[in-house]
């Protein structure tokens, strides 16, 4: 129980991770898995800060006074850069899903294996 | 202590919209719903002394990403086909809270001064960012400065990233 208190950011920050996750490998709408990854991502983020966190410090903006305490400035460093990039990346994720839709009509997992199964099935009967 | 009651209802309304955004099927909210996720997120960034990313994901997470999100959106059905609840992902799910709950329990106490975190080489820029650099903001000068070359890096993947957009939607690789 102690332990719980101690960690309780983190294990909920775990919670909503697992809340991406799902969404990213059960949903089959491809634009679900790129909401659901985005969760995700955001939780990573919140894991990283809570790290950075010191319990009665403060931004890492110095203040001229020898005893402020600050919280760590190296992980919102990386969570700055992870941001960045991962909006590039959903920006791919997002052209890709443009692009399978003008070529098969679906976003739905499900409904493209179908299209692609048929045809594969399609040119095995041709060959 | 009044601070953990902040993080609680902001990390509990966090859980409430991710759980939203998973269980609709119009798009558009589920867009909004991811938004308003960000947004929150950027809340707690600042509760949690991280004041440069509560901006950059205001601005970047909540503002340039449902951008991008409503412009695919414009293009492709707004509606999820209805889907049951899957089990296997719901087990795999668990199964990894679990196992992330076991690994959590062995970091340092929440907020603990004397976690290993804060004893390499964070002392250092937070006493050398004054006299070497001369900017109060830290984060700043690490990015900026200490480490430079990782945030030339970043440029380099959202460079080859927007290559990448610019080649998968422009005219050159389309079969008309």
């Amino acid at each position: 129980m102690s332990n719980l208190i101690a960690h309780w950011n983190y294990f909920l920050v775990i919670a909503l991770m697992m809340i991406g996750f799902y969404a990213v490998i059960a949903r089959g709408n491809m634009v679900k898995k790129m909401v659901g990854l985005t969760i995700f991502q955001t939780s990573v983020f919140m894991l990283y800060i809570s790290m950075g966190k010191v319990a009665n410090g403060t931004a890492p903006i110095l203040t001229g006074d020898a005893t402020t305490l600050y919280a760590n400035p190296l992980p919102h460093v990386l969570i700055l850069t992870a941001i960045v990039v991962g909006v590039a990346t959903t920006a791919v994720g997002y052209a890709l899903i443009i692009r399978v839709y003008e070529s098969y009509g679906t976003i739905e997992d499900d409904e493209l294996i179908k299209i692609i199964e048929a045809e594969e099935n399609a040119e095995a009967s041709n060959a | 202590m009044s601070g953990f009651f902040v993080n609680a209802a902001l990390i509990s309304l966090l859980t409430l919209i991710a759980f939203l955004a998973i269980r609709l099927h119009r798009l558009f909210a589920v867009v909004m719903l991811s938004g308003a996720f960000s947004l929150v997120a950027a809340t707690l960034f600042v509760v949690l002394d991280a004041v440069d990313v509560a901006f950059t994901e205001a601005a970047v997470g909540a503002g340039i990403s449902t951008i991008l999100a409503l412009a695919t959106l414009s293009l492709v059905p707004a509606n999820e086909k209805p889907h049951d609840f899957a089990f296997v992902p719901a087990f795999l799910a668990f199964a990894t809270a679990a196992m992330l709950a076991v690994a959590v329990a062995d970091l340092p106490v929440f907020g603990d001064v004397n976690a290993p975190i804060h004893n390499h080489v964070a002392p250092d820029y937070l006493q050398g960012s004054a006299e070497d650099i001369a900017i109060p903001n830290v984060v700043t000068s690490v990015l900026a400065s200490y480490r430079g070359f990782d945030t030339l890096g970043e440029t380099v993947v959202v460079f080859t990233a927007a290559i990448a957009v610019l080649l998968v939607l422009g005219g050159w690789t389309r079969r008309k």
